[in-house]
């Protein structure tokens, strides 16, 4: 069995006195796609922050690739940061760039390569997203789904080795949402990353999970794969899938 | 009241932690020229108008103000010279720097501001970059360059809106006044005042970068951050001012 890329122990975490995660322990192996399955407000969100410290924990331990990070400031996060790209939930591109600029920020940042080696990188990165004909338009110019597209592409410049997805789907007609949710899996294929998938969409969580964690009232109820999600016998999961026609 | 001062203490720890992280980060490489050149014409050139504009009419309306005033003593000649002093030492960088607090720091607060509520400063920070360094240093930066220049220009057209009235009102002659501003004014009047806006241009950066990257919510929580940025850095620029002006009294 793969060693976990990342893991959450007994995470705890309040925002004004009201307890969002309440002693989260979940592991993710290395190459696997796992899918934090949960209803709005159960705190799936911000249990992936923690993972790029975009959060600490005010209790308990998150470890990536080996590394305790919760205790880590924002100098000390940059090496991790570097190994996990994350797709924000409205894709959060920066308005003021192009799509270029967008999807080739993290390599002018971090690499010295020249700006002929950026830009084919950000075309190879774009032809995986299949986007074509976008390298000047602004953000504001993109619909819904190319705007997902061109910041997973900007997530996965840099070849990190995982990448986290929170809510992917959310906000895409139905066809959009299937395109994205293939997009997961065949870049899962061909780079063979570690992936977290955030999401309330039952079918997108079928799709695209190896394995699925269900959080509910900021805990882990059930961990496993899909097939056994599907007949766990555990209440408030099946009501979930059950809400969503699936069992 | 405990809440309240609980949270004024939160806010000046947040500006001066932040502060700190601006002063570290603008001394370290690599320097971003070309974001520190688009700040400066965004903040610097685009605010030439309405400092320059204040200053002129603040000027004239001031030549008036104190012709009017001395008159009754018989001492209209001393327009150029008090004109001179309190554009130079004071109404130049005071007004320079609220015009600038209003128009540039409501910018800085809502344009950053926009970018935290859509997640794009956490982007950033999840792309290894720091939100410090491609921000605010180059704001706040910008705003220490520019706020002296234009306080400079807007000094050199405020006491040439003084001079208009003096010519036009009291009949003086341009000379006339010109030799009288420049008898009343010294260095150290000059270098007071205008070393007073460095300090000015700071304290505006870093609470409008503060207020931006402490937005919450949605447009109106922009629209708050924005609002308490033009309200703070006023108050900032007109408390400061008696402060630094105690102090370079000393030199």
């Amino acid at each position: 069995m793969a060693a976990p890329f990342l893991r959450f122990v007994g995470v705890h975490k309040s925002f004004d006195g009201k307890e969002v995660l309440r002693g989260v322990d979940l592991d993710v192996r290395e190459g696997e796609t796992c899918v934090v399955l949960g209803g709005s407000g159960s705190g799936k969100s911000v249990l992936i922050r923690h993972a790029v410290g975009l959060h600490r924990p005010d209790a308990g331990e998150v470890w990536v690739d080996g590394t305790e990070i919760s205790g880590l400031d924002e100098e000390e996060l940059l090496d991790t940061r570097k190994k996990v790209g994350m797709l924000f939930q409205a894709g959060a591109l920066f308005d003021s760039m192009t799509v270029r600029d967008n999807v080739g920020f993290a390599l002018e940042e971090h690499t010295t390569w020249d700006d002929d080696k950026v830009l084919a990188r950000v075309l190879e990165v774009l032809k995986l997203v299949e986007l074509d004909g976008v390298l000047e338009l602004m953000p504001a110019d993109l619909s819904g789904g190319m705007r997902k597209r061109v910041a997973l592409a900007r997530a996965i410049a840099l070849a990190p080795r995982a990448i986290l997805y929170d809510e992917p789907t959310t906000g895409l007609d139905p066809i959009t949402a299937n395109t994205i949710n293939h997009l997961i899996r065949s870049l899962q294929a061909k780079l063979g990353v570690t992936s977290i998938v955030v999401t309330h969409d039952i079918l997108s969580a079928f799709t695209v999970g190896d394995r699925i964690a269900f959080l509910q009232d900021g805990k882990i109820l059930f961990h496993g794969t899909v097939d056994e999600a599907k007949s766990a016998p555990v209440p408030l999961l099946r009501n979930f899938l059950q809400g969503g026609g699936y069992a | 009241m405990n809440g309240l001062l609980r949270s004024w203490l939160t806010e000046l720890g947040g500006m001066a932690v932040l502060a700190g992280g601006t002063l570290r980060q603008a001394l370290r490489p690599p320097f971003e020229r070309r974001l520190w050149l688009d700040q400066l014409f965004q903040l610097g050139v685009q605010s030439l108008t309405i400092t320059n504009v204040t200053l002129l009419f603040t000027g004239m309306v001031l030549a008036v103000q104190t012709a009017y005033s001395l008159s009754s003593y018989g001492g209209t000649s001393f327009v150029g010279n008090l004109l001179s002093l309190a554009i130079v030492r004071e109404l130049g960088p005071v007004l320079t720097a609220l015009m600038v607090a209003g128009r540039v720091g409501a910018g800085i607060t809502a344009e950053i501001g926009s970018m935290t509520v859509t997640e794009q400063v956490d982007a950033l920070r999840v792309l290894a970059a720091s939100p410090t360094k491609k921000l605010v240093v180059p704001r706040v930066g910008a705003l220490v360059i520019a706020l002296p220049l234009l306080t400079v220009l807007a000094d050199v057209v405020g006491l040439f809106g003084g001079m208009v009235m003096a010519v036009s009102e009291i009949g003086q002659s341009r000379a006339y006044f010109v030799s009288h501003v420049l008898l009343a004014i010294t260095v150290h009047d000059v270098t007071s005042g205008v070393g007073k806006t460095f300090f000015f241009a700071f304290f505006i950066g870093i609470i409008a970068c503060y207020n931006g990257l402490a937005a919450t919510g949605g447009a109106d929580g922009v629209g708050r951050a924005t609002t308490n940025t033009v309200v703070v850095a006023s108050i900032a620029v007109i408390v400061s001012d008696f402060f630094l002006t105690k102090i370079f009294l000393f030199f």
